[in-house]
């Protein structure tokens, strides 16, 4: 045993360890910092720290005054909220019906529904677009809310799917000697018991379609849909001169999702390590 | 059982929302856009051209040379995630994992704290760090006496695709890293403690014991990296905009798909070619995913404990 815990062995896994967390926060760092800094003060010494003389809020004040960030924040919170609550709800009960019963097609309908993990979404835009032409969903939040529901569903069915199986026989059984309906036995008995394995997938499925910026960019891009990654987008490409409005756009783009990461890290940790993605 | 019961409608009240909305939004505009690909615009409207769009796309010089120059951009992209991206991660992880490490779970989440960023985020941090006006980068080599390294990588068409991997292998170490970490954690006990009895320890008890182990791991991490890295879009755009400067030495299919569907500056969009683009990058993320199913999958040793 001691060979694996000598002492030099570990300093040297620290030692890497550190390298790296300083080059994985090193970006986001000096980002912050400088947004909280006068120009000069961030062309003289872009590293150090804001201090009494240096500090300066004017590239958050250009940005509240240019853009329509409350409003893009806002789009983004109902399209990744909405798409969330679909894709859970969808997927949990698909993958009810694919875990609990035996029907003809049973595993046909899961090969199916899992190529969707596979096969990108974005190489079906053309008739996307297409079709949300035709059915006037262009610039609306719904076609958002419809792409990112479908995007989500087939890895959403295949880890809860997993999950289900592990759910207990007997308590299920027990339900329906009770004289539950099957739809009771769902909402009531397995789907809180799954809950932790929601919570993996509610992550997994929520940082692409916060982040995302192709269906913005091309089903709506309008003012009032667009979302904070496309409105930051635009807004950093008309102001790439300013340097206090980019750097403050890119920390007012930085910060729920951090906040929302540290909230939620210990359940994707937990979720991954459980083995749901293996 | 369903005969004597009768049609059991709970099935499919479970099923069809998803069903219905995955094929509504996802698989029928995915055939749609292959079928698409066949036609082209005639006098009225549509009219059916066969393979003729393929033809152009391979045969046209101006087209099959844009597109073999975002292919081949395409695969050193790759490349580099394979080469950089997966050992860094499984290092990483073969570090986490090892038993009694302090802080392990602040190294874990620091280090996964660029996977949550968006492109948009990640592609402007990165171009001003290496901008030679603001000098982060510059400066930081000088520190080092490293100076002459510099140059303004972004902006030169022999390195600003590989800068650009890097970023992007930057931006998603954490999610191999996790993976592999994951299946690190489910080997037994017994396995380890079986090796240590026999003397195996350190670096050959990694390389004898447990890479073997966790080589389906690595299987999927890089099936998914393929499929990633083929339909990569959001970093270049945000970064060197949608003519994937300079001189397209960063084109991937992603861009040039987007390119050719909605026209960029004097070009005009061209859906149909748009689609073929797309069902050409359909065929090649196909061919890919099957050799990893039939090919590599199928040849890797699963052990059950």
């Amino acid at each position: 045993m001691s060979a694996r815990h000598s002492l030099p062995r570990s300093i040297a896994a620290h030692g890497i360890l550190i390298t790296y967390t300083l080059i994985a926060l090193f970006p986001v760092f000096v980002i912050v910092i400088n947004s909280f800094k006068s120009r000069q003060a961030i062309f003289r010494e872009p590293l150090a720290l804001p201090t009494r003389e240096t500090f300066d809020l004017i590239g958050f004040q250009t940005v509240l005054a240019q853009g329509d960030f409350f409003q893009y924040f806002q789009n983004s919170m109902i399209v990744t909220v909405a798409s969330l609550f679909f894709v859970l709800l969808f997927g949990a009960m698909a993958a009810f019906a694919l875990s609990e019963y035996r029907f003809r097609g049973n595993s046909l309908m899961g090969l199916y529904l899992a190529l969707g993990i596979m096969i990108p979404i974005r190489l079906g835009t053309v008739a996307i677009l297409q079709l949300m032409v035709a059915t006037g969903l262009v610039n609306t939040l719904t076609a958002l809310v419809l792409v990112y529901t479908a995007q989500g569903l087939p890895l959403a069915i295949f880890i809860l799917s997993e999950f289900m199986r592990n759910v207990s026989d007997d308590l299920k059984n027990a339900g329906r000697i009770d004289g539950l309906s099957e739809y009771r036995i769902f909402f009531r008995l397995v789907l809180p018991l799954v809950r932790p394995a929601m919570a993996t997938v509610a992550v997994f499925t929520m940082i692409p379609i916060w982040n995302d910026l192709w269906f913005p960019l091309i089903l709506a891009p309008s003012e009032p849909t667009k979302t904070i990654t496309l409105g930051s987008q635009v807004f950093i490409g008309q102001f790439v001169t300013n340097w206090n409005a980019v750097l403050a756009a890119l920390s007012l783009a930085i910060v729920p999702v951090m906040v929302l990461y540290l909230i939620f890290s210990r359940q994707l940790i937990r979720g991954i390590t459980a083995g749901a993605v293996k | 059982m369903a005969r004597r019961k009768g049609f059991r409608w709970h099935i499919a009240v479970f099923l069809a929302p998803a069903v219905l909305v995955y094929t509504a939004i996802m698989i029928i505009p995915l055939i749609g856009t292959l079928n698409l690909s066949l036609f082209g615009k005639g006098e009225t409207g549509r009219v059916f051209v066969g393979l003729a769009n393929f033809a152009t796309l391979f045969g046209d010089p101006r087209w099959s040379a844009a597109f073999w120059n975002a292919l081949a951009n395409n695969a050193w992209f790759f490349l580099v995630h394979m080469l950089v991206q997966n050992p860094v991660g499984v290092m990483l992880a073969a570090l986490l994992s090892s038993p009694r490490l302090r802080m392990a779970a602040f190294y874990r989440t620091a280090i996964f704290v660029p996977t949550i960023l968006s492109f948009v985020i990640v592609g402007f941090v990165w171009k001003l760090i290496l901008s030679p006006i603001w000098g982060i980068a510059p400066n930081m080599l000088d520190a080092v006496g490293l100076k002459s390294l510099f140059a303004p990588w972004l902006g030169r068409e022999g390195t600003a695709l590989t800068t650009l991997a890097l970023v992007s292998v930057w931006q998603f170490v954490g999610i191999p890293m996790m993976l592999i970490y994951a299946a690190l954690l489910s080997i037994p006990d017994e396995v380890i403690e079986a090796a240590e009895m026999d003397g195996v320890t350190g670096w050959p008890q990694f390389w004898k014991i447990k890479l073997p182990l966790i080589l389906p791991s690595i299987g999927i991490i890089s099936v998914l990296t393929f499929v990633g890295n083929f339909n990569a879009f959001d970093l270049i755009y945000v970064s060197q905009g949608a003519l994937a400067g300079p001189n397209f030495a960063t084109d991937l299919l992603g861009t040039f798909l987007y390119r050719t569907f909605f026209g960029f500056q004097l070009q005009l969009g061209d859906p149909h070619m748009g689609a073929t683009i797309a069902t050409a990058m359909f065929g090649i993320i196909l061919v890919g995913v099957c050799i990893y199913l039939f090919a590599i999958q199928t040849r890797l040793r699963r052990y059950q404990f």
